[in-house]
Parts: structure tokens; C-alpha cells; sequence
């Protein structure tokens, strides 16, 4: 529960995430249906007009991505959602945001895979898809949020990001969440941080559209303000010009990684409790982790040395966290939704002689304490 | 020596372009400049996008705003541009395989939401970028590389699809119509509405050398032979338009806006928040329209 002053309500995740897209600055959507999202899109169709702002229905998840980026690029706050299907559409504009530089923020409301899957059945399975769906290198920022009002909290955060970072920025939300109905804190306005694009300080015939001081994120021009800066997905210069050039490419897609990577001390959030005397640490995320605290809570009274871990951010991933944590305790339980994923990047980071377990859960019905427990016991012995 | 006045327009830095000898392209881009400088557009306020394609290359050009996106998708990422900023004059650069083939979807829709943007469609006949393959409006019997035995696909009137889907203007043009094209152009600059142009365009590299057609010159005179005007074509059947090429403005027509019925939407929205005793008045106002 966040200590800001403001509104209570009682509204389920998906309903959560517009409002903090909208107190983020949001003024523009443009999505496709899909279950489990299509709140979201029902919601902005209702409240983005009489503010001003625009929702447009589009024909399908491309598009839908690409007049999000399009209106991005005219200096307004964009944003669409989706679940893993139309996740999978936009992968290819995710791309281009990347390459470009345009700050998006997308919402991934996941559900089980692969294919039609399980449509109204959450999964966390799109977590390497986030990262790794579109072709190429690159780097993004996913968060995951495990409550309502973190759908919220977390919204504002991913706007921010976006903006401050000018990369797209990936909300993964799950079944369980989007249509979970909690108690939230709208937070007023005034209370709330909101990080603005960086705009050129320089004018148009002084201005290289791709050059970055150290901060590695150059500013961005709007389109329509004279500035006439070429956009386009080729590997390109300083001018924003293609060129096939080795040398050139390398710099570009080095700068892109690393303006993301070498802050990730100030982008990366998770939660951590009951770690200092743990002997066994449970990882997990998302939805996933509301019933690991429990089984945590639940080990402890039965006198088990059990400490939690909880990714807020997924990608970059917080390795820092993860590496002392397995410093301290040499055995990890890993909980997620999946076959392993985030699994796969714990047995990358851990200390030597950690002992990293899994504990997958598939059919989109939620982990149960009782269940973590017992594997808590199994490994415990 | 006199200065062409579209020179102002382009990028001389980026110039030579990457076109191939006998290439329409540049026709095409010395039309639009031509109907953007009699029209005096601000081309500060202008933003040129494209997809991918020999006609994706065309924006980057062009000292303008512009976006050089992801195949098939440029009149989406345009949408969310004109939605996002009405006052922008938004020009789209497209090609038969962009905009016939993999962006068919956005092409037609954009259409029947009717919304202002401008699409100039490249027609070459066949994927030129990629080495030549067939294409949507490739003809049926010509040889490419994806159809070493003649093509046996049939040829999709991207004109047609505008005019159903719902488009204000549309127009075919080859180019050797130059005069036509330009004012196609200017006409479609003051429209407000979505206007779609095809320009029929040689590409000797490609679609001319393996087809007995390896100059401009010849694919021109192919054009010639097979053009007939819209007026001329009305009446004939099916079988009489086989083989022709038909040339003209098909429509040129008032139709409500997509922004301006958004800006619309917008003041329903916040009218219906007012007054909550009488929903769906405006609406059934609005659909009265239609």
C-alpha cells in the first residue's frame, strides 16, 4: 500500500493501470482486443476523449504498436497493451522503437502460451519474449507488478522510464492481477514524480538528432517543430542518416545497450525480506509472489530459516540483488509460471556452490501456499 | 545556371540516391516537391513516413520529418501521427509490396476511417529491394524470380480497394503523366481526407530485364500501350480490361474526417458527462452523418 495522499478505490489491475497511465501524463492509446487486456482499452475508450486525449481502435496488434510510436514521436505520452498473442505481432515494432529510440510504454497482460494457449488463464511465460521477442540486439525495461495498486504505482514508474531512458518500456501483467479487485490509493497528482523527454536545447541547424553526451541518451526532437530529424530502423548515423558502416553499428547498438545497463542501479527495484538468518531463498514475481511471502511467512512460524526475494524490475535484470543474496544463503527456490525462465538467468548470477531449485506452475491457477511449502520441506529435508 | 526549385527540398548531402538507372523514383519525388512547392506547404509542418521497399528510401531524401519504419506499416505509424498531432501535414510513401501485400490491412482501413493522410503508392511491379519477386500487382505471365515459369497470381487494383474501402481521393497515374501526377498531388494536399495516388513506375533493374523490357524507355511504352482513361474504361467488362492499365481519377469526393469526427467525439464526450439524464443524443446526431 503506497503512503501517498489521495483517492481509495477498489478497482482490479487492468483498471489500475489506466489510472496511472493517465496521472503519468498518458494522452494516447491505440490498441487491439485481446483477452485478458481489453479493460484497459475499454477503459482508455472511455476516459482518454473527455480529457482530450486520443484512443484509436486499431486493426490489429501492428498497427497498434505503430501509432503508439507515431504519436510518441509528436511528443505525447503513448501507450498500448496486449496479451502474448499481440505481444508476439508487436515484436517487430518493438524493434524500431528500440533502434529509433521512441519511448512507448506496452502492456503485456500475460496469459498461458504458446499460441491461443489459455486465454482467460494467466502464465508469467513472456518474460524472455520482453526482452528477446524482437529480432537483433537491444535492450528494454520490463516491471512487474504484484498488486493492484502496484499495476498503478508501476504505470507512472514505466512512463517515467520511458521518457527518461527514450527506449519502450514493458509492463508484465498477468491474468491473475488484471482482473483481481483490491483496495488502491489514486495518489493526487500533485504527489506523484513525473519525468519529462529531454527536448533539444539547440536550434534545428545546430542540432545532430543521435549525438548523446555521457548520459548516453541524446535529446529528441517533436516532430513538427522544425527540426526535420530522419528517423529510421537501418543502423544509422549521428545525423540519423543509414549507414552500413561496422564501426557505426557497433557504436550505435553499444550506446542503446548501455544507456539502459549502466543505470540499472537506478532503474532496477525489487523486494527483500527475512534474508539475513535464511538458509533457503524463495525468488519469485509477479502474481506469483503474493503466495511465496505467505509460504515464507507460513516457513518461519514452523520455524524453517526461509528468506523472500521479489523482482519488481525484470529486465534489466537486478543481478546485483540476486548475487548477494546467494552470498548469504546457499540454497534458492525459484517460483514463476512457467517452464523456467527467469529461473535460467538466478543459475547465471548465483554465487558458486548455490544450489538454485525450481518450482514451476502451469494451468493458470495461482501457486498456493501450501504448495511452496511443502517444496520448502522437500528441499530442507 | 538555374537552380531547380525542388533542390531546397533534398538532403544534398545525402545525395546520390541508392535508385538504379531508369528508376521512377525520381520523377515521383520531383512531382511531390513540385505540387509541395506551388502549394507553398510549410514543410515544417509536413512529416514524410514510409515503410520498407526501393519507396521506403524516399523520406530520408527529403528535408522534412520523416520515418523510415518496419514493412507494410508505415500508414500505421502515420495514423498515430495525424491522431496525435492534426496539425501535421502527413505524407505516406509506400510501395505494391508495402501496401498491397503485407500492410494491405492498415492500407484499407486507414481508408475507411477516411482520416488525412496523403499515401503516394509506388506501383513497380514487382519486389525490386529484395531482387524481384512477384508482387500483388505484378502481371499475370511475367517472369520473376518467384515465378520462373510466369506469374499464375491475379493482379490486385489497389485504386478499387481505396474507393470501397472508403477513401476521399483517389487516382492512378503512370509516370508519364507528370502533369497528371502533380496535380493529383496538389489536389490531395488541399483534400482533407485520406488520398491515395498510385504512380505505375519502371524499374528496368528488376522487372524490365527479365521481362524484355530492360530500359525505362521500354517499360514507358508498355505503360502507353496498355493505358486507358477511367471515363474510357467505365462499361467494359472483365474481359474487355484484360491487360489494360486504367489511368485517372477514380473518385473525388466529400467525406466526413477521421480527426475532425474526432474532435468531434471529444466534445460528445465531455457534453455526455454533463449531461448524464440524456445519453446517446449526440450520437444518433452523429451517426445521422453517415
Amino acid at each position: 500500500m503506497s503512503n501517498q495522499r489521495g483517492k481509495i478505490d477498489f478497482l482490479q489491475g487492468n483498471d489500475a493501470i489506466v489510472e496511472g497511465a493517465l496521472l503519468a501524463g498518458c494522452r494516447f492509446f491505440a490498441g487491439y482486443p485481446i483477452t485478458p487486456s481489453s479493460e484497459i482499452m475499454e477503459s482508455m475508450a472511455a476516459k482518454l476523449p473527455p480529457i482530450g486525449g486520443v484512443f484509436v481502435q486499431m486493426e490489429d496488434e501492428l498497427g497498434s504498436i505503430a501509432a503508439a510510436i507515431g504519436a510518441s514521436l509528436t511528443g505525447v505520452k503513448a501507450m498500448t497493451a496486449t496479451s502474448g498473442p499481440g505481444f508476439s505481432l508487436m515484436q517487430e515494432n518493438i524493434g524500431l522503437a528500440i533502434m529509433c529510440e521512441v519511448p512507448i510504454v506496452i502492456v503485456n497482460v500475460m496469459r498461458g502460451g504458446p499460441s491461443t494457449g489459455l486465454p482467460t488463464k494467466a502464465s508469467q511465460a513472456d518474460v524472455m519474449q520482453a526482452k528477446w521477442g524482437h529480432h537483433g540486439d537491444g535492450e528494454v525495461i520490463a516491471l512487474s507488478p504484484w498488486s493492484v495498486q502496484e499495476c498503478l504505482d508501476l504505470t507512472i514508474k514505466a512512463f517515467n522510464l520511458a521518457e527518461e531512458y527514450r527506449t519502450p518500456v514493458i509492463i508484465l501483467s498477468d491474468a491473475i492481477l488484471a482482473h483481481l479487485r483490491e483496495v488502491v490509493t489514486i495518489p493526487d497528482h500533485e504527489e506523484i514524480k513525473i519525468v519529462e523527454r529531454k527536448y533539444p536545447k539547440v536550434p534545428p541547424e545546430e542540432f545532430v538528432p543521435f549525438k548523446a553526451d555521457e548520459s548516453l541518451i541524446p535529446p529528441m526532437a517533436t516532430l513538427g517543430k522544425g527540426y526535420k530529424i530522419h528517423y529510421t530502423g537501418l543502423s544509422h548515423d549521428e545525423r540519423g542518416y543509414p549507414t552500413d558502416d561496422p564501426e557505426n553499428y557497433r557504436k550505435l547498438i553499444e550506446r542503446i545497450i548501455a544507456k539502459i545497463r549502466n543505470n540499472i542501479d537506478k532503474i532496477a527495484s525489487w523486494d527483500v525480506k527475512f534474508v539475513e538468518d535464511a538458509e533457503i531463498v524463495l525468488i519469485s514475481y509477479g502474481s506469483s509472489a503474493r503466495a511465496a511471502l505467505q509460504a515464507c511467512i507460513d516457513a518461519r512460524k514452523q520455524g524453517y530459516k526461509v528468506g523472500f526475494l521479489r523482482l519488481i524490475t525484470i529486465w534489466p535484470f537486478p543481478e546485483k540483488i540476486v548475487k548477494k543474496i546467494s552470498e548469504n544463503s546457499n540454497q534458492i527456490l525459484v517460483l514463476e509460471q512457467n517452464m523456467g525462465q527467469v529461473l535460467h538467468l538466478i543459475k547465471e548470477t548465483v554465487e558458486e556452490g548455490a544450489k538454485v531449485y525450481f518450482h514451476p506452475k502451469l494451468g493458470g491457477e495461482p501457486f498456493t501456499p501450501q504448495e511452496i511449502l511443502k517444496q520448502i520441506r522437500r528441499i530442507t529435508g | 545556371m538555374k537552380v531547380s526549385p525542388i533542390r531546397k527540398y533534398l538532403r544534398e548531402e545525402r545525395l546520390p540516391t541508392i535508385f538504379c538507372p531508369g528508376c521512377g523514383l525520381g520523377i515521383i519525388i520531383n512531382a511531390t516537391l513540385t505540387a509541395i512547392d506551388q502549394l507553398k506547404i510549410d514543410m515544417d509542418k509536413t512529416v514524410m513516413v514510409s515503410g520498407i521497399g526501393c519507396s521506403g528510401r524516399i523520406p530520408g531524401y527529403i528535408k522534412v520529418d520523416s520515418l523510415h519504419t518496419t514493412h507494410g506499416r508505415a500508414i500505421a505509424y502515420a495514423t498515430g501521427i495525424k491522431l496525435a498531432n492534426p496539425e501535421l501535414n502527413v505524407i505516406v510513401f509506400t510501395g505494391d509490396g508495402d501496401t498491397g501485400a503485407i500492410g494491405i490491412g492498415h492500407f484499407v482501413h486507414a481508408a475507411r476511417r477516411n482520416i488525412d493522410i496523403k499515401v503516394i503508392c509506388i506501383n513497380n511491379l514487382n519486389y525490386a529491394l529484395t531482387g524481384g519477386q512477384f508482387s500483388p500487382t505484378t502481371p499475370k505471365g511475367a517472369w520473376t524470380y518467384t515465378s520462373p515459369y510466369g506469374n499464375i497470381e491475379g493482379f490486385f487494383d489497389l485504386c478499387e480497394l481505396a474507393v470501397v474501402a472508403g477513401a476521399s481521393y483517389v487516382a492512378r497515374w503512370t509516370v508519364r503523366e507528370v502533369y497528371n501526377l502533380i496535380n493529383s498531388i496538389k489536389k490531395a494536399l488541399k483534400k482533407k481526407g485520406f488520398c491515395f495516388i498510385e504512380v505505375v513506375s519502371p524499374c528496368p533493374t528488376n522487372f524490365g530485364r527479365r521481362n524484355k523490357m530492360e530500359t525505362a524507355q521500354k517499360i514507358i511504352n508498355f505503360f502507353k500501350e496498355r493505358e486507358i482513361k477511367v471515363k474510357d474504361a467505365k462499361g467494359l467488362d472483365r474481359e474487355e480490361l484484360r491487360g489494360k492499365l486504367i489511368i485517372g481519377e477514380f473518385v473525388d469526393r466529400e467525406l466526413p474526417e477521421f480527426t475532425e469526427t474526432y474532435k468531434e467525439l471529444i466534445l460528445v464526450s465531455q457534453k455526455k458527462f454533463k449531461e448524464p439524464e440524456k445519453p446517446g443524443l449526440a450520437w444518433i446526431e452523429l451517426e445521422i452523418r453517415y
